[in-house]
């Protein structure tokens, strides 16, 4: 039998799925958040950047590889819930208040609110057919105005308050998702163990507040429209 | 002391069972908790009824028969410890307390607070051991064994396989037990020679058993009586994919289908 054909059977080998593809999707987080913070930089930073990317070769490429990623991530994920879910068909009447902490119990939850999130996201700022009002306009240099953008839409109460609640499930989700990845990858040892359980929190919060930082900035009145 | 328990009743594995509520009085706060159980089911018999069904054998903390959950914790509030070294001192005086039996897919009620833990077993019977030959005893010295590997091994071959940690996941996984059974024999010299071979069987074993998987919740280590470290389970999934991807026996050995007894 073909060994990954085989390992992919086993509990263990769909497990490390989630976890790999988990690491990929944390590695794209971690770009996606840098690349946002070029709108600190001002608007010609972040629509040439912008601009670039929206005329790469490889940008269908490379979204199309994301699309496999959250795929894989998410129908894995949902299968090993489902049977975990089996494992225990009678329930305890007292539920054991041992371990199992609210952002592990709640990781097909706040997992499966993010991808309602990405695709209200992509409406919202990819497709534009959401809460904006008109077409993309262009810049000075003729490119699209994200920056514009941005300010336009993050100076709506409403879409703010959806933006900081889907970064505090993002939050919910890496917490619990970076440690865990950490023992899922076999890297437990007692001589590294103190730094896994710093690192978890610390890089979460660097992403979460990287990417919340912009509608704050935005509403807080320190990021001006027009480029 | 006295007490409102209510304990889960079940006559046979196809029956249904439900919570049965029992007050006990005068009950010594030096009495172990099954000292209690058998004081109410020596009432019980005494009335005419069936007494409550529960495993024990050492009463040492040592065997791992006397599972039941306590109080939604496996083996009872006090972290470490059995449900036989648990004492009533360490419960509050008149207060409820709920008896389950484990709950999993894999250990099916058998009767009352007793679950058939065979599961486990084939665990075991997949790998969990090393093959040597029978003859007369080996020189004490032929095979040296560092200090080090010793107090590892040590430290995960205190498992007493009594399902704590699968009565504790909220996904009945079975990862600590397996991950400590294959780490106590990968850790040795002697357990080196079939390394590969057993953590495939096991873990492929513990997959067929109908346990959950392991979502890192580490509730397991906190229920277990022997408190066995989480970076054996850690170790499990290292020596797992390192048998998947390099070792022959992964692509040789057929995989036993699991069968009904």
């Amino acid at each position: 039998m073909n060994r990954l054909v085989r390992l992919f059977r086993t509990s263990i080998g769909r497990k490390l799925v989630v976890a790999a593809s988990g690491v990929l999707l944390l590695g794209f987080l971690v770009v996606h958040a840098a690349g946002n913070l070029l709108i600190l930089k001002g608007p010609d930073a972040l629509n040439g950047y912008a601009d670039w990317m929206q005329g790469h070769p490889l940008l269908w490429g490379f979204r199309l590889g994301l699309l496999g990623l959250f795929g894989v991530h998410i129908v894995t994920a949902v299968r090993l819930a489902h049977a975990n879910r089996a494992a225990r068909p009678v329930p305890y009447r007292r539920i054991a208040r041992l371990g199992a902490r609210l952002p592990g119990r709640l990781m097909v939850v706040s997992g499966l609110l993010l991808l309602a999130f990405l695709v209200f996201h992509l409406l919202h700022l990819t497709a534009r057919v959401v809460a904006q009002s008109g077409n993309p306009l262009l810049d000075d240099a003729g490119r699209v105005d994200v920056y514009g953008m941005l300010v336009a839409g993050f100076s709506q109460p409403l879409i703010v308050t959806i933006y900081l609640g889907a970064m505090a499930l993002l939050g919910l989700h890496l917490v619990h998702a970076i440690e865990g990845m950490f023992q899922t990858l076999g890297f437990n040892h007692d001589s590294y163990q103190t730094l896994i359980r710093v690192l978890a929190p610390l890089l979460t919060l660097l992403i979460v507040g990287g990417f919340a930082a912009i509608p704050l900035l935005v509403i807080g009145g320190h990021l001006h429209g027009g480029g | 002391m006295e007490f409102t328990l209510h304990i889960w009743r079940q006559h046979g594995a196809a029956e249904h069972g439900a919570f049965v509520t029992y007050p006990v009085r005068g009950i010594s706060p030096d009495l172990s908790f099954l000292e209690m159980l058998d004081i109410l089911n020596e009432e019980l018999v005494g009335r005419g009824e069936a007494p409550i069904a529960f495993d024990h054998d050492c009463r040492e903390g040592i065997c791992g028969s006397c599972a039941m959950v306590i109080n939604g914790d496996p083996h009872g509030p006090l972290p470490g410890t059995t449900t036989c070294q648990l004492y009533m001192r360490h419960f509050q005086n008149a207060t409820d307390i709920t008896v389950e039996p484990w709950r999993a897919r894999a250990f099916p009620v058998l009767r009352d607070l007793i679950v058939d833990r065979s599961a486990l077993d084939s665990v075991i019977q997949a790998g969990g051991y090393v093959s040597v030959n029978t003859g007369a005893a080996p020189d004490a010295h032929a095979i040296t064994v560092a200090k080090q590997a010793a107090d590892a091994a040590f430290e995960a071959a205190a498992c007493i396989g009594c399902g704590a940690c699968v009565a504790a996941c909220p996904n009945g996984a079975a990862m600590l037990f397996t991950a400590a059974k294959v780490a106590q024999l990968a850790i040795m010299p002697q357990g080196r020679p079939e390394r590969s071979r057993r953590v495939i069987g096991m873990v492929e074993a513990m997959d067929d058993a109908g346990f959950g998987n392991c979502t890192n919740h580490y509730a397991c280590t906190e229920a277990c009586p022997k408190q066995i470290p989480l970076r054996f389970i850690a170790q499990l999934n290292r020596e797992f994919l390192s048998a998947a991807l390099s070792s022959r026996e992964f692509v040789e050995l057929a995989r036993p289908h699991a069968h009904e007894e």
